[in-house]
């Protein structure tokens, strides 16, 4: 029998005030094996913990009970703490009294019986706990960033900073991201090449980075500390290692009708490219479904006119297998699709942009050369209405429930730049909210309205007319003055809501890290551990996370490298030990339960066996500890119920059940 | 039907370490309320749910049981809710044969992030237990003399 000792929290008001606390301390008395019960107003604080620790030593407790708030937040510190005063840690259960009892529940009696029941199956549980050793596996000290943006290259160039080696895997031929689409950035309007490419350069040059870029991650294994990782390098069809990067293949290639995916699709590129000039590596790829040479066999040109011999059509992808202790997820973001918005005439008039299109056009490397025209007739605009949230905030399922939080600022920008560079351009936004909580952010917003004289309109734009003179009418309401407005413009930008990069699923499904429904990687605690995924070892950089701007994408890639060098800083790391164990009596070798393993932990061999006094062969499974996860499919699919879990093995659970419905 | 208020089912709710027990802190920190009846025990994954536990807890007196996993494509154990759902079909469709209606047992995905799908998928279920009324309390035979 144990000896269990009951702490229940008060958690200031959060539990007392709709949780009879010493009423669940005396009631849980009554349970057996339960020798000492007490109430205290925070049990996690250093006077809660003392309090835990004088009853082990007092009561010679041998498992304890915690009424708290969820395990999610405070199970390591109660382990920890039990550690600390001789008990093995994984002699704690918790009662979860708050998140799933104090804080939804109004009515007191209710509540407190919940509490006491929910003690009780934690008290039944713990009877039956025994103490667990944790094992040790080792780190390999080298790091992958997936996503070679902003976020990505910070959190490469801080991590090699402290010494560990950093691959980055990027899927476009460049590293760069969006921020490399970009023209200039808010509040302080210095251009984003300008501050962009020396971080590139540094990353490239940097000794312990390895970049892959024209790359994909493929699979996935192993944990935290040791994964294995398959990075697919699609053929680039030029040899990296000869090309100089001189651009005369770019040059000469006669196939120059792809949309080019950099401009957003606002002009073309050629069949062999790199997506903008200051691309690295500065080593172009052949895009083989435009490449007339891959197509129809004959041309050839960018082979004859290569100094170099880079050019090799017979390139292969390659699969890189590599070791890695912490992964980093920077995927960032892209803009919605605004097919399903036929009211704005995004797909009938080419003067209908979006803003990251805008931002293309301004760009003195863009397809208009940084020139503000009109893309259907290359004439200037003499009007521009901007439109805000285009899909942010929208209640309906064409768009997405968040605000995207950048649009505000940059719609600002935007305005700002075009009244200061085309004094006689009448700009208009329409605006739902104006959302500027930031450094100098209000501030920036202020100018644009006040220095710049850019006209905000609060409302929103029900509908965008193409005109037969080429111009655009746009119905909107004006909800201040409390009427509709037209406004015949010449251009029309839309600010789109920005999604999670595609493909995000499928690299959170191979590394097992959790999603939510709007595609944004879930962080293991909202506020306390806002830049490490759920899956241990798996830490979020920049959008992937959640929308977020330029100076708040580099302080999280700042602090997901914190995050990665204090894991790739141990030699050794403790491994749970809550996983599966077959009784070897009970055992008959089926094979079941390898079947149904994710990890391949579950191995068979051939031992001898004393049965009741009969020794015989027996091929049994046995569970490699260190690849065992402790999901507990095995146990359920084994028939003879040899397989068990420690730490949620069925009489545990089965004792759970009955005190729930006792 | 008319809807028995004094009746106070027992309601067992298995939920996954990752996704639904995360959903169900999401659910208690927003302070979105359902029914005190509803009584979680928290699981590595929907899979570690042995059909044996929901047999138990139909034999102890429950008049509903409850299995919340993550999201086909979304379990951290990559397949584990894959398997919950098998067995969860064979069993259910086991028990209604047996007497327990379907409407007292179900499997729901919810996500970390789904906290108000959590309060409301508990306050259906316990809503369609209220009109169900009081469950059959299954015996285990072998007791039997």
């Amino acid at each position: 029998m144990q000896r269990i000792g009951v702490f229940v929290c008060h958690c200031g008001s959060n539990i007392a005030a709709t949780v009879d606390v010493k009423k669940v301390a005396e009631m849980a008395r009554l349970e057996p094996g339960v020798v000492f019960a007490d109430d205290y107003q925070y049990m996690c604080s250093e006077a809660g913990q003392a309090k835990i620790g004088a009853a082990i030593k007092e009561y010679n407790l041998t498992g304890l009970v915690v009424c708290s708030c969820s395990p999610r937040m405070h199970e390591a510190t109660f382990r920890k703490c039990a550690e600390r005063y001789g008990l093995n840690p994984y002699m704690v259960e918790i009662a979860n009294i708050r998140e799933h009892c104090s804080w939804i529940h109004k009515d007191m009696e209710e509540a407190t019986q919940k509490a006491v029941i929910l003690a009780r199956a934690a008290i039944a549980k713990v009877n039956l706990n025994a103490p667990l050793q944790a094992g040790e596996s080792r780190v390999t000290k080298r790091a992958l960033v997936i996503g070679g943006g902003i976020a990505g290259i910070q959190t490469a160039l801080d991590i090699a900073d402290a010494g560990y080696e950093v691959d980055i895997v990027e899927k476009t031929p460049s590293i760069g991201g969006r921020m490399s689409q970009l023209d200039k950035t808010f509040p302080t309007l210095d251009c984003s090449a300008c501050i962009l490419t020396p971080k590139m350069v540094d990353a490239a040059g940097h000794e312990k980075i390895k970049i892959y870029t024209y790359s994909e991650v493929e699979k996935v294994s192993g944990f935290v500390g040791d994964f294995t990782v398959d990075i697919r390098k699609k053929a680039r069809s030029v040899d990296e290692a000869k090309c100089t990067g001189c651009g005369v293949c770019q040059e000469k290639c006669p196939s120059k009708k792809t949309p080019s995916e950099f401009n957003r699709g606002l002009n073309n590129r050629s069949a062999i490219y790199t997506p903008f000039a200051q691309a690295i590596p500065n080593v172009p790829v052949i895009d083989r479904e435009a490449c007339i040479k891959f197509k129809t066999g004959k041309c050839g040109v960018c082979e004859k006119v290569c100094q170099a011999g880079a050019i090799n059509y017979a390139q292969e992808d390659e699969i890189i297998t590599e070791k890695y202790g912490a992964i980093v997820v920077a995927t960032g973001f892209d803009t919605i699709k605004l097919d399903k918005y036929d009211e704005y005439a995004y797909s009938q008039s080419k003067d209908v942009i979006t803003s990251l299109e805008l931002e293309r056009i301004m760009n003195a490397a863009g397809p208009t050369k940084g020139h503000l025209e009109r893309l259907s007739d290359g004439k200037a605009p003499k009007e521009i209405v901007f439109v805000q949230c285009v899909g942010s905030r929208c209640s309906d399922e064409r768009g997405k429930p968040y605000c995207s939080k950048i649009c505000c600022m940059y719609t600002a920008k935007h305005a700002m730049l075009i009244r200061d560079k085309y004094p006689d351009v009448n700009v208009t936004v329409f605006y739902i909210d104006v959302r500027t909580p930031g450094k100098n952010f209000d501030e920036f917003y202020r100018r644009a309205v006040e220095e710049y004289g850019v006209n905000y309109i609060k409302g929103q734009v029900g509908k965008v007319a193409p005109q037969p003179d080429g111009s655009l009418l746009v119905q909107g309401s004006d909800l201040i003055d409390n009427k509709q407005i037209k406004i015949k413009a010449d251009m029309v930008v839309l600010a789109t809501a920005i999604e999670p990069n595609q493909g995000v699923r499928n690299i959170a499904t191979m590394l097992t890290a959790s999603i939510d429904t709007n595609n944004f990687l879930t962080e293991a605690h909202p506020k306390l551990r806002p830049v490490e995924s759920p899956t241990a070892g798996v830490f979020l950089s920049g959008v992937c996370q959640g929308p977020k701007d330029i100076p708040e994408t580099v302080s999280q890639a700042g602090a997901a490298a914190v995050k990665v060098i204090g894991l790739l800083a141990k030699d050794k790391l403790t491994t749970n030990p809550c996983t599966a164990q077959a009784d070897e009596l009970l055992c008959n070798g089926c094979s079941n339960c390898a079947k149904v393993c994710p990890y391949g932990a579950i191995t068979y061999e051939t031992r001898q066996v004393n049965d009741h006094g009969i020794r015989e062969d027996r091929r049994i499974a046995v569970v490699n500890k260190a690849l065992c996860q402790g999901c507990g499919a095995c146990t359920v699919t084994c028939p003879s119920g040899a397989m068990d879990l420690q730490g949620f093995s069925n009489r545990q659970l089965i004792a759970e059940v009955d005190a729930i419905c006792r | 039907m008319s809807v028995n208020q004094e009746f106070r089912p027992k309601i067992v709710a298995f939920c996954c370490n990752w996704c639904s027990y995360a959903g169900a802190d999401l659910a208690g920190s927003s302070r979105l309320s359902y029914p005190a009846d509803v009584k979680i025990i928290r699981v590595p994954c929907s899979c570690r749910v042995n059909p044996m536990f929901i047999l138990r807890a139909f034999e102890k007196g429950a008049d509903g049981v409850i299995l919340c996993g993550c999201h086909p494509g979304d379990c951290h154990y990559s397949t584990g809710n894959y398997y919950a759902r098998r067995r969860m079909t064979l069993l259910f469709s086991m028990l209604d044969f047996m007497g327990v209606e379907n409407g007292r047992t179900r499997v729901e995905w919810v996500s970390a992030a789904e906290g108000v799908k959590f309060s409301t998928v508990m306050n259906d279920f316990v809503e369609k237990i209220r009109s169900l009324g009081e469950n059959v309390r299954l015996g285990d035979l072998r007791c039997k003399k």
